[in-house]
């Protein structure tokens, strides 16, 4: 088991170390540089920057140097916790995502539980319950979550609740809340304003594994080894999640690796709706000002998270089938 | 509960079914996979079942047990059951009728797996492939046995090395998929037998295996039964194995049982023309090398389309034109501990 977890630790770092030189080229790619877009900002302002000016400014960001010692320095500074000068916000990177990555964090995984909350005892009942009223509704409604994009429901629950309610469901936080210093009741006010953006940013993926769910248990109930747990005399809700639902589970546990960076790039247009302050937007606005650290540490944290997802996902599988790891010694 | 569906049975039965009809309602229709089945089955013997695939073997099985996949229900007829009495048995002895129990009810699930147990087809997958074997017999000693997860532990590895499995310590802790298919059936008799059955359902436990493990899966059901007990309802096709183990024969046909008796009488002395037919059409070693065999005319009709009269008639060699046709026989005695159901008799 610890060899199979270490093994696979071992893995994970060398795949960072791939979406590091990744990341790196995804930035590099787009035409110009940060400067070409600045002269472009500055000149749209009606003021000219000088070639010599230029010049300047790309060697003060080394820019000029070959790629390799560009990647290079990242690395470096990355490695000592300095993740380099947002040149768009002209702040140190991690201080401009700071408190966001966290809040990402606490959304992302809000969103993923809230999705495995709901969609785990519905699609049980769909598949133990197949063709039943109650199972045509999940279905129903699971279609409608996957069709309806997340940015039109989060609108729509925008324009109930202000129409309704008289209240902004947007945000994390309430305005007294906004800037405050960390307290316990912020955390609170956090919480109070956490269940909307999960259930829209997590509706999609909820309707998704229901399905997958249904599908893997029907798949599950009609073997053999059920009606053996069956006949010993165990109780039908004990046969039903004790054996068929810890093998449909599998679906479930190997999606976590790509949910949560789903969750993150997939809410942008949610987090813009809702003004939620995740990085999102802000990987957003980097990529267009060509705010190469910015976005590179934000694509370098993306993968970072689908590792660590990953790697989460990898150990829960083992403990959930134990043939994976006999397959691997 | 218990007092209010205990009926009465003649000594020395220990399981009697009467009239028993298990339908499956589907859109297309009603299958009526199990439709009046009735025999008898004494403590200690061996009752096999047989007949041609679909003919309702499998689901009265399954009736029985109180297993039954949806939408499949039994519809009429009786299930009695005689509990075991004296210490191990928690029914004392009492008779009850498990068509009338709740399906998942604490008495039917009581009976399950302690008074009656299933062994089936499938050793490839009747284990869970993500629980380790010896977890999935643990589990059924102490749903039915008031000792310790230790002596549970304890139990399961005594009862893998009765059914012969080699270093059942190590077993223990195995996933199925480490077992060979002969190996998966010890452990599922050594599961079905944990708890000391009355009752050894065996739906066709040998199909799946090689010869040579069919032999010696047989002969360790034999053994075993000499030394527990139990008595046995061994659900084949293969008349061989009926003929190697059984002391009563059912054969069925389409739902119904069309013959029961001893087995000698049913080998010897068959009475209805299916059972006839049946043993016609098997090879026989001493037979000529050019003698063919007797396959029986015709088929097994669609479930959905079954004959009106006796189910047997479209293919009966002494069909008796305006009799069968019209109404279905039923079971009646022709001797001692045989009855047939067919006009040819009545």
């Amino acid at each position: 088991m610890l060899v199979y977890i270490g093994r696979r630790a071992v893995l994970a770092i060398f795949t960072v170390w791939a979406i590091s030189v990744l990341s790196f080229a995804i930035i590099q790619l787009p035409p110009g540089d940060y400067v070409t877009s600045y002269i472009a900002q500055m000149a749209a302002m009606g003021s000219v920057v000088t070639d010599e000016e230029a010049q300047n400014l790309r060697i003060q960001y080394g820019l000029g140097q070959p790629m390799y010692v560009q990647y290079l320095k990242w690395v470096r500074l990355i490695a000592q916790g300095n993740f380099g000068m947002s040149m768009e916000w002209r702040r140190p990177v991690t201080e401009v995502i700071g408190e966001r990555l966290w809040l990402t964090v606490v959304v992302s995984v809000a969103a993923l539980i809230l999705t495995w909350v709901l969609a785990l005892p519905i699609g049980i009942y769909s598949a133990v319950r197949q063709y039943s009223v109650g199972d045509y509704l999940a279905t129903f409604v699971g279609f409608i979550g996957l069709a309806v994009p997340n940015f039109l429901l989060a609108l729509v629950l925008l324009y109930l609740g202000f129409v309704l309610f008289n209240a902004h469901i947007g945000g994390l936080f309430s305005v007294e809340f906004q800037d405050a210093p960390w307290s316990a009741a912020r955390v609170w006010d956090l919480l109070k304003h956490l269940p909307i953006p999960a259930l829209i940013l997590g509706l999609a993926g909820t309707a998704q594994q229901i399905r997958i769910m249904r599908a893997n248990l029907l798949d599950e109930l009609r073997k053999p080894y059920v009606v053996t747990a069956r006949s010993k005399g165990l109780s039908e809700a004990r046969v039903i999640v004790k054996y068929p639902v810890r093998v449909a589970l599998n679906p479930f546990a190997s999606t976590i690796g790509y949910t949560l960076p789903y969750i993150v790039s997939g809410s942008i247009i949610v987090s813009l709706v809702l003004g939620l302050p995740t990085v999102g937007p802000l990987l957003l606005k980097a990529l267009i000002a060509q705010d190469m650290f910015l976005a590179g540490t934000i694509v370098l944290l993306l993968g970072v998270m689908t590792v660590i997802g990953t790697l989460v996902s990898d150990v829960l599988l083992v403990w959930i089938d134990p043939r994976i790891r006999l397959e691997e010694t | 509960m218990g007092a209010e569906i205990a009926t009465s049975l003649p000594q020395p039965t220990l399981l009697s079914v009467r009239n028993l009809k298990t339908y499956f309602a589907q859109d297309e229709g009603t299958v009526k996979a199990v439709d009046g089945v009735s025999f008898d089955l004494y403590p200690g013997a061996t009752l096999g079942i047989v007949g041609e695939s679909g003919c309702g073997k499998s689901v009265t099985a399954r009736s029985i047990l109180r297993i039954v996949d949806r939408p499949g229900r039994i519809v009429e007829g009786e299930i009695k059951f005689r509990r075991p009495a004296g210490d191990g048995g928690a029914g004392g002895g009492q008779v009850v009728d498990l068509a009338k129990l709740a399906p998942n009810g604490l008495e039917m699930r009581a009976i399950r797996g302690a008074e009656i147990a299933l062994i089936f087809q499938e050793p490839m997958s009747s284990f869970s492939p993500v629980h380790s074997v010896g977890s999935q017999i643990i589990e059924a000693i102490l749903l039915h046995q008031q000792v310790s997860r230790r002596d549970a532990r304890a139990m399961t590895i005594e009862m893998l090395r009765r059914v012969g499995v080699s270093s059942p310590e190590e077993r223990v802790d195995q996933l199925s998929n480490q077992l060979s298919g002969g190996l998966r059936q010890r452990a599922m008799i050594a599961m079905a037998l944990s708890c000391n059955p009355t009752l050894l359902i065996a739906d066709e436990p040998t199909t799946a295996l090689d010869v040579t493990t069919q032999t010696q899966i047989l002969e360790l059901m034999r053994q075993l039964q000499q030394e527990d007990g139990m008595a046995i309802m061994l659900i084949t096709h293969d008349l061989g194995v009926v003929a190697e183990m059984a002391t009563d024969v059912a054969v069925m046909y389409l739902g119904r049982v069309v013959e029961q008796a001893p087995v000698d009488a049913i080998f010897h002395a068959p009475r209805h023309p299916y059972t006839r037919a049946l043993l016609r059409s098997i090879p026989r070693i001493r037979s000529r090398s050019n003698e063919r065999l007797t396959p029986i005319a015709g088929s097994v009709p669609h479930p959905y389309d079954r004959p009106p009269g006796c189910p047997f008639h479209p293919r009966c060699a002494d069909f008796i034109a305006g009799t069968c046709d019209r109404a279905a026989p039923s079971l009646r005695a022709v001797g001692d501990q045989h009855s047939v159901s067919c006009f040819l008799y009545e």
